[in-house]
């Protein structure tokens, strides 16, 4: 990696001053960003680390779960709250990366990168979650903007995430054979925001809710319901994994276990 | 108490592992020098280019830079040579294009490397190495066999016309087509055996030292073979001494055949020591091993099978093309001929065997021997092209193979492709492998299966091999350009423990404690009296080192050679203690006794009077236990067997689930059951790994495409069942262990049965071949290509 200074603020006023700086970058648990630098990928010229925020922790009340931005994967899965309130999450957290990356990543750092092939937001979207930073709160519909690409401005910090507490939902993923992560991700959740459905890994933009299938599933909530509903392989990734065909195909089978497994 | 039994059939445990374990292992990254700097070689990002300009003055003046080599610093050094030459149909020899050290004027793969910048640290060898302005023209690239013989093809060297390195054949072609012409029933298969990149856990490294008051240079290096790689790189590259280099290699994390070869790094690095005299390290990145270390298999295959009304097996005609990559790797050219096309008789006695072979340039990483070198690529083209030959004659797969087979009557077989097998029962690896999968009950289980809305299917493969390279006159006769004896030397301390100096070497598969095992078993003494040196050149005598699961039954015989000669001469000094005739000193269990006597002297007490000899024949005798024996090997040996692999195909997804894997292997004489069942177990994870995940995947014009983890897909163990491993020998009846070799078995036999049992489960859908690997994607294509033919049926 290049030379960077490193700055540890202890005040989220103080974090967001350095992170003004177009060269500043936000580490949190460094399960992306580390990498990253480690392949000269990046060359910030401020590193600042927000593990001194106090941004840890979950708490679960009026049926909301909310979850600290620096809360990692590990403590999101064994969270005995979680798994009573949104079991479908903290699923979701326990099968994140390997064990390392559970014990260091966190959920804030997940959502501020939105890798178009990461879990966490999925969850957002499918469970009509709100982003709390800073500044201001975002709403799911309006943060995720694309590969890499939040509603997030310079300076601004996650601080939590807000999950209205659903009737019933599920994640499944089909992981990318060689790198483990959503090749295929489906997360499907009827709640209080309505059924929804999102996409994680298929799409060239990211995480994207499936709108007929949403249509489908609020008229009757079974997996028969999705039969005959084809997602449209445009605008879906192809590789040296598999076609878009085949990824739209797999949307479909991720959308039927997913429902079946919401119960 | 009698002592523990640790000879030859104990499953002792490895010495090594607790060290490897604890994370004390010394691996060549570990070992630091005083006054050691960095080497980091700035590499082709791109497959094909002309360099124009290389402007090392901004990255000369960073900060550390000590200096900065080009191919045009280099102009007295040799390129890197290739170990094995091979003539074309037509006599002529192949073409041999320069390897240059570092690329001259133009660069032919993605990782090719171009400069090396030394420098205090790491870091600052790597800042500078991006400072390097380099002025690229890009040239059109080929990365595939069938592209680059096409006319108008993108020419990787200049003087190589269309590409082609070599048009080889071995066989008698007039013989074959004439069993085509008589054939009841002829099979055609096209297929093509996947490119890998080997991913050994230790990434290659090497360290460059030259001491200026001697003149003595040292490597010490990620090598499978040191003193191979000191000849090379004093006698073709450096055009140094051999007796003033020493090379190392100590602790080395796996191999798989990635580090036979004479990379150019370790020659940079053992010149520019001298330069410097400064001692300089060079340890390559994950990204830096997939587009250097030499890749593996990489051929396009047909195959075509003639047989006769009765389903025997009359004519085999074979054609491959063969990847070399941009460059020729040390044994490149001898993995798809000689260690490939040699083996198409398989374990059958098809009597006219025809193989032609060309190899190809292409711009791509250099492609040579990766764990079972060639002998996967001709087990697989056989076993599918008798499986296909099953189902187009009606005849049952096992029942055609039976029909088939060499009878354990017909050894030593001279099969019609050069070969002599020695030895072999290929039906009782079978029947005893079918037993252990409950072959019988198999359609059983594929209803169970079905039931739940999976596909089972289940495939077996009939294997041969041949190891333990080599006889070396055979092997020059055929073009290798070195010798494939083997040496051990076995000294007798006075205190009556034993060091034995191998040339074989060992990075991973417990020779340490196998070859201590035969000391136990032939001399004697206990396991942890016993010490195996190996790895480096101013230890060991000159051995050729480890490759081709060899080192047993090569190396392990020139141990039982050397240890014949201490009893021999253990014998003469127990007669002179003993006042009798040395005719009758007899030697068992570590004792020398006086026939029909209870008079003995224990072989501690022979090797201390050698080393302290007052009581001694002098007249007779010179002092001390130590004895030295070559080993050149009769003949290659041929372990063999049968693997059968069952799967289970998700419907909805394609993803192929291995559900259970029996090998049962014929690997001759076992030292340490433990070790054999852990080398094929390894094996077969490879071999599992190249039939469903594992693709060096390039794009048309040479550009890699899996470059990193994310894409290229190893093997972990949730992708692996529990295996059932199982020996069932044969002596192998030309070495004095009786040792086929056990090293790649697992990585052979498994591609073919695990193929053959994806397109047994596919088989509702009219599939007759699905080629390697079967991905999710792969599998799903073809179900869903032939669902609307299966939904109108």
């Amino acid at each position: 990696m290049y030379d960077f200074a490193y700055q540890k603020p202890a005040s989220i006023a103080d974090a967001a001053k350095l992170l003004a700086d177009p060269e500043a970058k936000a580490l949190a648990g460094g399960m992306t960003l580390i990498p990253v630098l480690k392949q000269r990928l990046n060359k910030p010229a401020t590193v600042v680390d927000l593990s001194k925020l106090g941004l840890a922790g979950i708490t679960v009340s009026g049926g909301m779960v909310a979850i600290g931005a620096m809360t990692t994967h590990v403590t999101v899965a064994r969270s005995a709250e979680v798994k009573k309130a949104i079991p479908a999450l903290a699923s979701l957290a326990a099968n994140i990366g390997d064990r390392a990356v559970r014990y260091r990543g966190t959920i804030g750092g997940s959502l501020a990168n939105n890798d178009p092939t990461a879990d966490y937001p999925a969850a957002v979207l499918a469970l009509g979650a709100t982003i709390k930073t800073n500044r201001r709160s975002i709403d799911a519909d309006s943060y995720f903007q694309g590969m890499f690409a939040t509603a997030l401005e310079p300076g601004e910090i996650i601080t939590a995430v807000e999950f209205p507490v659903p009737e019933k939902a599920a994640y499944v993923k089909f992981p990318n054979p060689a790198s483990r992560y959503a090749m295929v991700g489906v997360f499907v959740a009827k709640g209080p925001k309505g059924v929804r459905v999102a996409v994680t890994g298929a799409g060239q933009n990211g995480v994207h809710r499936h709108t007929a299938f949403e249509q489908a599933l609020t008229k009757s909530w079974s997996a028969a319901a999705l039969d005959g509903i084809a997602t449209p392989s445009a605008g879906l990734n192809s590789d040296i994994h598999g076609s878009a065909e085949y990824r739209a195909h797999l949307v479909g089978v991720m959308a039927k276990r997913a429902v079946a497994a919401a119960g | 108490m009698a002592p523990p039994f640790e000879g030859i059939g104990a499953s002792v445990r490895r010495k090594e592992d607790l060290r490897f374990i604890s994370g004390h292992g010394h691996y060549t990254d570990d070992i630091n020098r005083p006054g050691q700097v960095y080497a980091y070689f700035r590499r082709s990002d791109r497959p094909h280019a002309k360099i124009v300009s290389i402007d090392t003055k901004e990255a000369a003046a960073a900060p550390g830079v000590l200096a900065i080599y080009t191919a045009a610093d280099l102009a007295a050094i040799g390129g890197l040579p290739c170990g094995w030459q091979i003539h074309n149909k037509d006599g002529s020899p192949m073409a041999e294009p320069k390897h240059p050290v570092l690329a001259e004027g133009r660069v032919r793969h993605v990782g090719d490397p171009i400069a090396v910048v030394i420098a205090e640290t790491k870091q600052q060898a790597k800042d500078a190495a991006e400072l390097l302005a380099i002025d690229f023209e890009d040239l059109p690239g080929v990365a595939t066999v069938t592209d680059a013989v096409k006319p108008g093809a993108p020419q990787v060297h200049d003087g190589v016309a269309n590409n082609v390195c070599y048009d080889w054949h071995i066989g008698d072609k007039a013989a074959v087509d004439a069993a085509f012409a008589r054939a009841a029933h002829k099979v055609r298969l096209d297929l093509t055996n996947n490119r890998l990149i080997p991913n050994a856990m230790e990434p290659r490294a090497a360290i460059g030292e030259y001491d200026a008051a001697t003149g003595d240079y040292t490597l010490y290096t990620t090598t499978q073979n040191p003193h191979v790689i000191r000849l090379l790189m004093c006698a073709f590259v450096l055009q140094l001494p051999e007796h003033k280099v020493r090379v190392v290699a100590p602790d080395v994390g796996g191999g798989f055949g990635s580090k036979i070869y004479h990379y150019a790094e370790e020659a940079v690095v053992t010149w520019a020591a001298a330069k410097l005299h400064r001692p300089i390290k060079w340890t390559a990145e994950r990204s830096e091993s997939f587009m250097s270390d030499a890749h593996g298999r990489d051929h396009v295959t047909t195959g075509e099978l003639a047989l006769d009304k009765d389903g025997k097996f009359i004519g085999l005609r074979v054609h491959t093309y063969a990847n070399m990559g941009a460059y020729l790797s040390t044994f490149a050219t001898a993995v798809p001929t000689y260690l490939s096309a040699t083996l198409l008789a398989g374990t059958y006695t098809t009597p006219a065997i025809y193989g032609e072979v060309t190899a190809v340039f292409t711009n791509t990483v250099p492609v040579d021997a990766y764990r079972g070198a060639g002998r996967p690529e001709t087990a697989y083209l056989i076993e599918r092209l008798v499986d296909c030959a099953a189902r187009e004659t009606g005849i049952d797969r096992v029942e055609i193979r039976r029909r088939n087979f060499i009878p354990r009557s017909a050894f030593p077989y001279q099969t019609p492709v050069a070969l002599q097998y020695d030895s072999g029962d290929y039906v009782a690896t079978l029947d005893v492998a079918m037993k252990k999968a409950d072959w019988a009950g198999f359609p059983a289980r594929r209803a169970a299966a079905a039931a739940k809305g999976r596909l089972r299917g289940i495939g077996m493969s009939t294997y041969i091999e041949a190891c333990g390279v080599a006889p070396s006159a055979v092997a020059g006769a055929l073009g290798a350009r070195a010798g494939l004896y083997e040496v051990a030397n076995i000294r007798f301390n006075p205190t009556g423990s034993v060091t034995v100096f191998t040339g074989t070497h060992s990075h991973g598969q417990g020779h340490e404690t196998t070859l201590a095992q035969l000391v136990t078993e032939q001399l004697g003494v206990p396991l942890a009296q016993v010490e195996v040196v190996h790895g480096d050149t101013a230890k060991i005598p000159f051995g050729m080192g480890t490759y081709g699961s060899r080192s047993l039954a090569v190396g392990g015989s020139a141990m039982v050679k050397a240890m014949d000669k201490i009893i021999a001469k253990g014998k003469k000094i127990a007669a002179h203690l003993l006042e009798a005739d040395v005719r009758d000193i007899e030697f068992k269990d570590g004792k020398f006794t006086v026939a029909g006597t209870d008079k003995s002297k224990t072989i501690g007490e022979i090797a201390f009077t050698a080393y302290v000899p007052h009581n001694y024949p002098h007249e007779e005798l010179e002092p001390g236990l130590e004895e030295t024996a070559f080993y050149d090997p009769k003949n290659f040996t041929f372990p063999g067997g049968c693997h059968i692999c069952e799967v289970e195909i998700d419907r909805d997804t394609g993803v192929v689930h291995v559900v259970n894997f029996t090998a049962v292997d014929d690997v001759g004489r076992v030292v340490n059951p433990m070790i054999v069942e852990g080398q094929v177990q390894g094996g077969v994870a490879q071999g599992i790994g190249q039939a469903l995940l594992e693709n060096a995947a390039y794009d048309a014009s040479g550009q890699l495409v899996s470059g990193s983890f994310m894409d290229y897909t190893m093997p972990r163990a949730d992708d692996l069942p529990s295996f059932h491993v199982a020996t069932e020998n044969t002596m192998c009846t030309h070495n004095p262990l009786g040792s086929k070799g056990c090293g790649e078995v697992g990585a052979i036999g498994s591609p073919p049965a695990v193929i053959n049992a994806v397109v047994d489960a596919l088989r509702d859908y009219g599939v007759r071949h699905v080629d390697m690997p079967a991905t999710p994607a792969k599998i799903w294509s073809i179900m869903h290509a032939a669902a609307p033919k299966m939904a109108a049926e």
